[in-house]
């Protein structure tokens, strides 16, 4: 059985070994000249008030456009290469046996159809987790340097290893995706039986539990922190909401995984600049003067940075346990519902 | 004998509880060991159905069958003892004759490598050629050799020279009887075509419209018939006569039971 498993498989491994190399290559050609850049920087050494160091570096790594490109491109592959598996080795693997008939002549060998199933479902499943975690290291490795001076900056803030998007495309996590995403093409075609239909079925169940899970269950796995601290607001540096709120952007708690920021007055309640004289017609120094009187707090809400590997052990663990869930469904399906 | 099939009741159900159709009913079989036994039927008559209850790629909706002493496909072992060619004889089209001998010799534990390699060169196919290149005919032949060599007890066959020219139809026919002769396997095959079976069969199973309309070695069906009718019929004369009672009215099937 593992030798028809392998045979079967090996054109599409064949192929992506051509693809690992490819991105090797790219990523191993480009990133000693990243790292060099942080070297150069000073960050390595820096311990405190790293920001002028950290713009350096930032500044450095922007001026040639194919860091940033790449930056991005490897976010994308790595969102991809999960999604790619499922439909194109997860979705086919009983569809095509069925479609071709094929089926009729390999559950008639001496191998019962669990076996047949589990084998397949091992073998597969273990290839889609050694690909992407080759991929993962491979990009996690060239990334570290953005990483760790603290994230890619983007439009509205800084892209950090912790933040919902980049955590998918980073160290282990990207391997649960792999194996549960194989799972879930393997599934979808030993229900619908049809290529097509079970191709479209993975690739919406991908990219929902893709949405489901940073933004509604992730950020639940540990109890957040929650602290509180007296701020003056800047006028020239706070966020204001449309609804007339003020957030103090948050220093010091670098790669944080930040929910919410509030500032709130003495008595607890949100704070929302009301009609004062001081704010209304006065100058910025008038109104400035007139924020520091009134005792505002921040509130803030978030993940501490130190419970990142915690997170992405936590992140595996979960899809892992989904892709066992339904491989176990699918050999158990494939043995008491006949497919012929 | 001892039955090499064994089938009380057997039912096969397709579809929901609300819309359903029976493709094969109250079919009660007992085939002795040692016979090529043919299988026939108008098409859609249920007799893909019935062998793939038989092979255990369908499970029966009522009754229950044993296969060479076992329920089908339940185990390893099981397994080895029945050789199936389905109908359309599939193979991997991506996978080479001999890339075929050697998934044969991977899944079956008594393989006979030599068997497979003798017959694949006397067949003149060559090894190195993609399965999905073949003709009709050498597809039909590569899956025999796979079904052959697995040496099994029981050998199904699904309309096996439904898609081959006359030519092609009488040399498959030949190779089976004496393929299966050398290694005393059971043999049941189908087709829609008495004049296939003749050449070939000692024993005989009518189907139609889902239900078995006799059963038992040709010579004593014929003589059967003789004795009731009085006249000397032809195997062809005598599957046409169940099929037509199986399709008329009530009454007269009663008669043919």
């Amino acid at each position: 059985m593992i030798w028809l498993t392998w045979r079967q498989f090996r054109a599409q491994a064949i192929a992506t070994a051509a693809a690992l190399a490819i991105l090797a290559v790219i990523f191993g050609v480009t990133g000693p000249h990243l790292a060099h850049l942080y070297d150069i920087s000073g960050l390595t050494t820096c311990r405190t008030n790293c920001a002028a160091l950290t713009n350096t570096f930032v500044t450095s790594m922007k001026a040639d456009a194919i860091y940033p490109a790449l930056f991005i491109a490897g976010l994308g592959i790595l969102y991809l290469t999960p999604a790619l598996i499922g439909l194109f080795w997860g979705a086919p693997l009983v569809t095509r046996e069925l479609e071709a008939g094929t089926f009729r002549l390999a559950w008639n060998q001496s191998v019962t159809r669990t076996r047949w199933m589990a084998v397949k479902l091992a073998l597969i499943g273990l290839a889609a987790m050694v690909t992407t975690g080759l991929i993962s290291l491979l990009i996690t490795w060239w990334a570290g340097p953005i990483d760790r001076a603290g994230g890619f900056p983007v439009s509205g803030g800084t892209l950090t290893r912790f933040s919902p998007v980049l955590f998918g495309a980073r160290d282990v996590a990207p391997v649960g995706y792999a194996a549960f995403a194989f799972a879930l093409g393997v599934t979808a075609g030993a229900l619908v039986r049809r290529l097509l239909p079970a191709m479209v079925i993975t690739l919406a169940g991908f990219l929902a539990v893709q949405v489901i899970m940073p933004n509604l269950v992730r950020p639940h796995l540990l109890p957040p922190v929650t602290a509180t601290q007296a701020v003056t607001v800047n006028l020239s540096t706070a966020i204001t909401g449309h609804n007339g709120t003020y957030a103090v952007p948050v220093t010091g708690l670098p790669g944080a995984w930040i929910f919410s920021n509030q500032t709130i007055t003495p008595s607890g309640r949100v704070f929302v600049l009301p009609d004062v004289p001081a704010c209304a017609s006065g100058t910025q120094q008038q109104c400035q003067a007139w924020f520091a009187t009134q005792h505002l707090r921040r509130q803030i809400s978030y993940q501490p940075a130190s419970r990142y590997w915690a997170f992405q052990w936590y992140e595996t663990a979960i899809f892992l346990a989904l892709a066992l869930a339904l491989a176990g469904f699918c050999v158990w399906w494939i043995r008491h519902r006949r497919l012929a | 004998m001892t039955a090499v099939i064994e089938a009380r009741g057997l039912g096969k159900r397709y579809g929901t509880h609300h819309r359903h159709r029976w493709a094969l009913a109250d079919c009660t079989l007992h085939i002795p060991a040692g016979h090529i036994a043919g299988l026939v039927g108008p098409n859609g008559a249920g007799k893909t159905t019935l062998l793939h209850l038989i092979t255990g790629l369908l499970a029966p909706t009522t009754g229950t069958i044993e296969v060479a002493g076992g329920p089908p496909a339940a185990t390893k072992a099981q397994l080895a003892r029945v050789g199936f060619v389905a109908q359309d004889a599939p193979v991997y089209a991506g996978l080479s004759v001999a890339d075929h001998l050697r998934l044969g010799a991977h899944l079956n534990p008594r393989w006979d490598a030599q068997l497979a390699t003798r017959r694949i060169s006397q067949l003149s196919l060559d090894p190195r050629q993609k399965a999905g290149r073949l003709s009709g005919g050498q597809r039909a032949q590569l899956a025999l050799t796979l079904a052959i060599a697995k040496r099994p007890q029981l050998l199904i066959l699904d309309e096996p020279v439904a898609s081959l020219d006359p030519l092609a139809r009488r040399d498959f026919l030949r190779d089976l009887t004496e393929a299966t002769g050398e290694h005393q396997i059971s043999v049941m095959l189908s087709s829609h075509l008495v004049a296939d079976l003749e050449r070939v069969c000692d024993y005989l199973i009518v189907l139609a419209a889902g239900r078995v309309q006799a059963a038992g070695e040709v010579t004593r069906l014929l003589n059967a018939y003789r004795n009731s009718t009085g006249t000397q019929a032809s195997l062809e004369d005598l599957v046409l006569a169940y099929m037509t009672k199986a399709a008329g009215p009530t009454e007269q099937l009663e008669g043919s039971r």
